[in-house]
């Protein structure tokens, strides 16, 4: 058979009452908008799956967190360690880097394909350069002579901002793929997907890093 | 032609080549028997090492053959050394938890069942899906280079304590290499298991069949659904704790190791961590663990009982309200690991009242399967007969935690062989048997054919006595105060008279692990010559039996199912035959 034309099947005329069961269980609507074309996932399915692994991440830094409690809590040994300077402008670019995504997809929006890839390859290159930004802390703290096992604390500095930077070069991953993808996004209506899951990631990311900071700043 | 509605005839096209069909494929049938293999390999692994466990328990001294190839210091002269006894449990729980328990019935058959039985065309992500499988089998082939390594696999048990597990090379064999790689072979598992739980729940959510509500799935679907969710939260804890415990080992760090350690005459340099921090993390992903582990098997019960009942399952909705409870209960408990920690009293209440609490949907589920079998027409097929023992095994193994979620009887029973007996019990067998009525009852789907009904007649009975022979006797051994993890009872005058007893526990090992050889010859042998399978032998209604045998590429060759009813419409008054498909239009009273 040829390419399919097929929309929807003629069931679809049932779309009132199905998906209730006849118990009004709410059922997240189940596949009345899966349009079978090929193995066709509806965009929604994306955004859940970015959600239940911000959760995961979210465990992953709850247990760090809980760690960070506890060890500091339990022992006699935590010396307070001194926060690189350099932390707050790099929290600056992160968060301009949020800004500046939300231009792109602004722009992508109102079918400004240019801007759309311009405000990209800014964000792109703020997330390298708060990466960077990342590395010159850790190298002050090594002119320091702190170094990942010199205290408790800077284990926990180390450990958070190695975690978070190892997430946010998947992040910077997924944004040089959506540049070098720009032109396409910008006329095919569900690559458009990409951006959104990747600008939830972003932001998120973002939000951790402020959790992180407020963290060093009150706990350490 | 006017008339015709134009039902999607487009057809996924199928890959060619072998490679793309069966190495790198993308169909979530082809993963799922991928994961069922990984996991079939996994629990002959596991077997093997828990018959020389069982043969050096009885007999210290046996020399037994090619066991000093494979390791010269673990087992000169082929006679196990306590420190490699200590390897082979921590190897056996390891594959065993997560290499079986966690993967066949979750990704194996999940992967294999999720999407049809919701009438989709495969998993939401299945480029996802396959590299979920491939990161798992990485986890796996790390894992098994423990073994072939000169120092041997680590012997911190799969719970891998520190400071015994944190301190490296001095603590003992193995617990240089060996250790790092079982924790980055866990990283690498915990990793894939999080990608694999995405892709369930995006599934779940999302790609379910028009009429298909959530309270109209099958009770397996429920069970892969949370089981996913359980997995999402739980091992970013465990890799979490990983991370850790590899930064104390290599990076120096001392989040694990306390101050003022000796460890074979080596000063430790590290200070100020703690064990106990250990404890809660492993624990907090502990717990959930053994809850994914029975889970499917709970779901796959459910729907074997009902279909072999021809009746409904008794109580669909308190089913899935109580596999809910049990997934959000089993993040509260983990503290019952713990008791002799040196916890707070209070603390170890609230712990034992919440794990008391986790006994009431289990009781509910237990009662509802009772429920569902009582006054039925019953037919014995092995699946059904592998059904009922799960709820046996479910019972007994359940009712041991009863007491070990008692403080003050646990501070007695805490690390003997009553703790064993209660774990092998309810994951070690109960789940096993899940896995073994899910192979059975889904073959025929599977492969085309039958499996012999004869060779696994023989196979549950064997199995199901000899489980009981091997593991209730653990019960009393444990009331004894028969420690567990001891390579040898001849030093101690207490366990002396126990020796008669794992005599007895070794034989029914051997005798139990020989007959698996028959399920292995009757999996194969069946898949080839067998018998052919019909489209639905069983008469069940759920939606992978209306389609071919094995199904096609992508599964319902264009069509898309409409559901009409729940998945167990069995004996319904005034229906053509004793049950009724879920995507039947069929017009009955009790339809809704």
């Amino acid at each position: 058979m040829g390419s399919t034309t097929l929309t929807k099947p003629e069931s679809a005329a049932r779309l009132d009452d199905f998906g209730r069961g006849g118990r009004g269980f709410d059922d997240f609507g189940g596949g009345d908008r899966w349009v079978p074309e090929r193995h066709r996932v509806p965009s929604r399915s994306y955004m859940i799956a970015m959600a239940m692994a911000l959760a995961a991440i979210v465990m992953l830094f709850a247990a760090f967190t809980s760690a960070l409690v506890v060890r500091k809590g339990l022992s006699y040994d935590w010396v307070s360690m001194p926060m690189p300077r350099v932390l707050w402008l790099n929290t600056a670019l992160l968060l301009l880097s949020s800004l500046t995504l939300e231009f792109s997809r602004r722009a992508l929006g109102a079918h400004r394909a240019e801007a759309f890839a311009r405000w990209l390859y800014v964000t792109t290159g703020l997330g390298v350069a708060f990466v960077a930004g990342q590395l010159l802390a850790w190298r002050e703290l090594a002119a320091q002579g702190v170094y990942l096992a010199t205290n408790p604390s800077s284990s926990f500095f180390y450990l958070f901002t190695a975690a978070h930077g190892l997430h946010l070069l998947g992040g910077i991953a997924a944004l040089i793929y959506l540049v070098v993808r720009a032109g396409a996004i910008a006329l095919r209506k569900q690559r458009r997907t990409a951006v959104d899951v990747t600008a939830l990631y972003w932001h998120f990311m973002d939000g951790l890093w402020i959790y992180i900071l407020f963290l060093l700043m009150t706990r350490f | 032609m006017a008339g015709v509605h134009a039902e999607a005839v487009h057809r996924h096209e199928a890959p060619k080549g072998f490679i793309r069909r069966y190495i790198f494929s993308l169909d979530h049938k082809v993963i799922g028997i991928q994961y069922y293999f990984l996991a079939l390999f996994s629990v002959f692994v596991g077997l093997l090492l828990s018959i020389l466990i069982r043969i050096h328990l009885v007999w210290p001294q046996a020399k037994i053959p090619l066991l000093e190839l494979l390791s010269r210091t673990g087992a000169p002269g082929g006679v196990i050394t306590p420190e490699y006894y200590l390897s082979l449990l921590t190897m056996h729980g390891t594959i065993m938890v997560f290499f079986v328990l966690t993967t066949a019935p979750q990704s194996g058959f999940g992967n294999y069942f999720l999407p049809i039985q919701i009438g989709a065309e495969d998993m939401a992500f299945p480029r996802l899906n396959m590299l979920s499988f491939w990161v798992t089998f990485a986890g796996l082939v790390v894992l098994m280079a423990a073994f072939f390594i000169p120092d041997g696999p680590p012997i911190s048990g799969w719970t891998a304590y520190p400071p015994l597990s944190a301190v490296g090379g001095a603590s003992g064999p193995g617990e240089a290499v060996g250790q790092n790689l079982w924790i980055i072979s866990i990283a690498i598992f915990c990793v894939a298991s999080m990608l694999g739980a995405l892709n369930f729940i995006a599934t779940t959510l999302d790609l379910r069949a028009h009429g298909l509500s959530l309270m109209r799935m099958p009770l397996t679907c429920w069970a892969w659904f949370i089981t996913a969710i359980l997995a999402l939260l739980s091992f970013a804890v465990l890799l979490a704790a990983g991370a850790l415990l590899l930064l104390d080992r290599v990076g120096g760090t001392s989040f694990f190791v306390p101050g003022g350690l000796i460890v074979s005459d080596k000063i430790i340099k590290h200070s100020g961590g703690s064990p106990l921090l250990w404890q809660h993390l492993f624990w907090f992903f502990g717990h959930p663990e053994v809850y994914i582990a029975i889970l499917p098997g709970m779901g796959v019960t459910s729907h074997i009982l009902s279909t072999f009942s021809r009746k409904p399952i008794f109580g669909y909705k308190a089913m899935v309200v109580a596999m809910g409870a049990i997934g959000v209960l089993g993040f509260v408990v983990w503290g019952h690991h713990m008791f002799i920690s040196g916890m707070s009293p209070y603390s170890a209440f609230a712990f034992s009242v919440l794990t008391m609490a986790i006994a009431v949907p289990s009781a509910i589920k237990t009662f509802n399967w009772l429920g569902t079998i009582l006054g039925a027409k019953l037919r014995f097929p092995t699946p059904m007969l592998f059904a009922l023992g799960f709820v046996s095994l479910f019972v007994t193994g359940g009712l041991s935690g009863i007491f070990l979620g008692q403080p003050p009887i646990d501070i007695y029973f805490h690390d003997t062989y009553f703790v064993l007996a209660h774990f092998h019990m309810i994951m070690g067998v109960a789940a096993i048997f899940g896995i073994f009525a899910g192979t059975y009852f889904w073959f025929p789907k599977m492969f085309g054919r039958m499996l012999n009904e004869t060779m696994g007649k023989i196979h549950f009975w064997v199995t199901f006595v000899g489980v009981y022979a091997i593991f209730m006797p653990m019960h009393f051994l444990g009331l004894e105060g028969h420690p567990r993890r001891y390579s040898e009872l001849s030093g101690f005058e207490f366990l002396k008279p126990l020796l008669g007893v794992h005599d007895f526990i070794s034989h029914a090992a051997f005798i139990t692990g020989a007959i698996q050889l028959v399920f292995l010859f009757n999996l194969f042998w069946s898949m080839f010559k067998g018998m052919k399978a019909a489209e639905n032998p069983w008469e069940a209604t759920t939606l992978e039996w209306t389609v071919p045998s094995p199904p096609p590429h992508d599964n319902f060759a264009g069509r898309h199912p409409v559901i009409y009813r729940g998945a167990y419409e069995f004996s319904v008054p005034g229906a053509e035959k004793d049950y009724v498909m879920q995507d039947s239009p069929e017009k009955v009273e009790a339809g809704h």
